[in-house]
């Protein structure tokens, strides 16, 4: 018996599929985290990639958030992974393009559509190569519910006393938690809270790039007092806060259980999509009156081209119209909350999306604190920071020592260049 | 003599063959390599270089990275003598019960107590998240019908709390397999020894401590070696609920969880396959030094009783 061509046919593209691990030329696979995006990508991005370039097909094959990084290197370890990759900004791409495992992007015409600000988080520490195209940042901040806010003639808050003045009330009303956030999961305490409100604090990329130049320490004066501030949040946190996850705080504020989120920009889409319409959003209140104001306006994802990618020639044509105009209208506009990095001038559609956008212009932008070169040596910033963060907020570990443990942590292992 | 020699020679080599095989390229081969890679260290740029023990100096002197490991370790053994004090004493417990004649219901028992085994880690950690979340559990409510509701805390959520709720929960979700060994352990002991001893005169208890029990040491053995060699792994249930920083504070760090951040990196901590390795070695010596404690100092000392 024979097996009918018909079927012999997806058997052996199957068979041929797994024993090369690549695809024959004219398609393009495309490694993510972005798993909520899924059906962003295949209904609306990458057919409007194809009409311009009907030769090519595209597919978005995307890991887990969590899983993401480690799946990607056993992948492009064993040579199956995708033609496309997007890159976590800094020290993580960074590694794969010093063992090799990126392309570098120089001679990219397209590299020229975005301001150097855009591109460091994909370059070389010497700025010299670039290895990924910038895709879209996440502003920080945070969100309030506008119907509590009305009822208790509350205004967003301007400066830290003004905050507590309005977290207070809320308190005293004893209807809503102020405040919602947990500590369960540990990164909200980093990546939405310290490196966020912090920047009001030391001065956003000026206390960032002195720190790297060795010319200040996390023990400084005003690096420890962005740690009280933060101590200063426990009353106003639900009862049991320390188990609290991070979905247990969206359901919080998306319930209208509680009328204060500190967040990113990317929960505008959840909100939305779960319903929640009343709300505003507000930047991290500054020290005084009159301070300029520091948002975290954090550079998250790029994408780069596999270096063992066959069909290099497509991968950079799509890469060329990452970098359009085409392309940030969509992204920001259909991926709510991730906001381009392009030169472009973009109207924003979501209203929420557009205060945020806006900061911008009132705002001075900076990175995650310990985003470019801190993280790198052991013990890991990033690790340590989520750890001390959320003991502060515990109330276990005090300002003073938390900024102890990682000023010693970094002068550990890390030597300013020039010193 | 050379013909039955190889025609039983053969026929081995044939049998034994597709085991050796799978053993030797899933099992045997990784661990040689893993073990190997622990020598080896890695630079920026990918390179692999041999270092001998630089990595176990690393891991053991290093004040940083020294503290980590034996936080992890600590952890580990409090997560097996939580284990081995409730686990396992309330298995025996049980298996007594069921074993005992005229339960009513005891195979629906039997099968309720061994159901949360069968459910996948993710599940188990996620229900007993909400059951004891403090903002949507049921654990505070239930608490406040016997009046006891102060004594409520986010207990996965609290540096002194949260390894033992966690190691409680993992003991919710195994105890039926501890269970069921000693169950068929106590149901192999023939009647007439125990109608003997009864027509001695000799109480329930009595037949329980001096005869049942004994019985079974070299069951409650192997549930003693199991229970080392599964939490000494342990990694999927901490890694469910508490993330692999394993926080508050790294209070639920296991060595499965250090070994994942080191291996696979984690955020923007970068992996290292050979420091992973390294771990991962030690990891493998402290099972093997429990397990050779175990084989010399315990099993010999062990009296079987075949009926």
């Amino acid at each position: 018996m024979t097996v009918p061509d018909q079927m012999r046919k997806p058997v052996f593209a199957l068979v041929a599929l797994a024993a090369a691990g690549v695809v024959q030329a004219g398609t393009l696979t495309i490694e993510s985290w972005r798993t909520d995006d899924k059906a962003l990508w295949e209904t609306v991005l990458i057919p409007a990639f194809t009409k311009a370039h009907p030769d090519i097909t595209v597919k978005f094959n995307p890991t887990s958030p969590a899983e993401y990084n480690s799946a990607l290197n056993a992948r492009l370890t064993a040579g199956t992974a995708g033609d496309l990759i997007t890159c976590r900004p800094f020290d993580v791409s960074l590694d794969l393009y010093s063992r090799g495992r990126l392309q570098k992007l120089n001679h990219h015409a397209g590299l020229a559509n975005f301001p150097d600000s855009a591109k460091v988080a994909w370059q070389t520490d010497n700025g010299r190569d670039t290895y990924c195209m910038p895709m879209a940042s996440v502003i920080h901040g945070f969100f309030y519910n506008k119907k509590i806010f009305a009822d208790l003639a509350l205004q967003p808050p301007k400066t830290e006393a003004e905050f507590f003045g309005v977290l207070d009330k809320i308190k005293a009303a004893g209807k809503h938690t102020p405040l919602a956030l947990g500590t369960a999961d540990q990164w909200e305490t980093n990546q939405i809270v310290f490196t966020s409100v912090g920047a009001n604090h030391w001065k956003g990329e000026e206390g960032r790039k002195a720190l790297i130049a060795g010319k200040k320490k996390f023990t400084d004066p005003d690096m420890v007092s962005a740690w009280e501030y933060m101590a200063r949040w426990a009353p106003y946190l639900s009862r049991g806060y320390q188990a609290q996850t991070y979905g247990d705080s969206q359901v919080l504020f998306a319930s209208g259980r509680a009328a204060i989120y500190p967040t990113g920009s990317w929960d505008i889409s959840y909100f939305q999509q779960n319903g929640m319409k009343d709300f505003g959003a507000f930047p991290p209140p500054v020290r005084k009156a009159g301070d300029t104001c520091h948002i975290s306006d954090h550079t998250d994802i790029g994408m780069g081209i596999n270096s063992k990618s066959k069909n290099t020639a497509d991968a950079e044509k799509f890469l060329t119209w990452l970098a359009s105009r085409e392309f940030a209208d969509l992204y920001a506009n259909k991926v709510t909350g991730f906001f381009p990095l392009s030169k472009h001038a973009i109207e924003l559609k979501d209203p929420v999306a557009r205060e945020m956008l806006g900061w911008r212009q009132t705002c001075k932008s900076t990175i995650r604190l310990n985003a470019q070169i801190m993280s790198r040596g052991t013990p890991s910033m990033e690790n340590e920071l989520w750890t001390v963060n959320s003991q502060v907020v515990n109330g276990k570990l005090a300002p003073k020592a938390a900024a102890a443990r990682i000023q010693s942590g970094f002068e550990k292992w890390y030597r300013p260049s020039g010193r | 003599m050379a013909l039955t020699r190889s025609r039983s020679f053969w026929p081995t080599v044939v049998f034994l063959a597709p085991a050796v095989l799978i053993y030797t390229v899933f099992s045997a081969g990784p661990l040689l390599d893993t073990l190997r890679l622990g020598l080896f260290s890695t630079d920026g740029t990918g390179q692999v270089d041999f270092a001998g023990l630089a990595n176990y100096r690393l891991i053991l002197l290093d004040p940083d990275w020294s503290a980590a490991f034996w936080n992890a370790m600590a952890n580990n053994l409090e997560f097996f003598l939580i284990h081995m004090l409730v686990q396992n004493p309330i298995a025996l417990l049980l298996a007594a019960l069921l074993s005992l004649q005229g339960v009513r219901g005891s195979g629906t028992y039997r099968t309720l107590i061994f159901l949360p085994t069968l459910l996948s880690v993710v599940i188990i950690g996620f229900a007993w998240q909400l059951i004891l979340s403090p903002l949507w559990g049921v654990s505070e409510r239930l608490l406040g019908w016997v009046g006891l509701e102060h004594w409520f805390a986010p207990w996965l959520g609290l540096e002194e709390s949260a390894l033992v709720t966690l190691s409680l929960v993992s003991v919710w979700q195994f105890v039926g397999i501890p269970m069921m060994l000693i169950y068929a352990a106590l149901i192999a002991i023939p009647d007439d020894i125990i109608e003997a001893a009864r027509v001695e005169g000799a109480s329930g208890m009595r037949i329980f401590w001096a005869i049942r029990l004994p019985l079974i040491w070299p069951t409650l053995g192997l549930v003693t070696i199991l229970t080392f060699v599964g939490n000494f792994n342990a990694f999927d249930l901490i890694y469910a609920v508490k993330g692999a920083v394993a926080g508050p504070n790294f209070s639920t760090d296991v060595l499965g969880t250090l070994f994942y951040r080191t291996f696979f990196g984690y955020q923007s901590q970068v992996g290292s396959a050979t420091m992973g390795a390294a771990v991962a070695t030690l990891m493998f010596l402290v099972i093997l030094a429990g397990v050779a404690v175990y084989t010399v100092v315990v099993q010999r000392r062990l009296i079987r009783h075949t009926f």
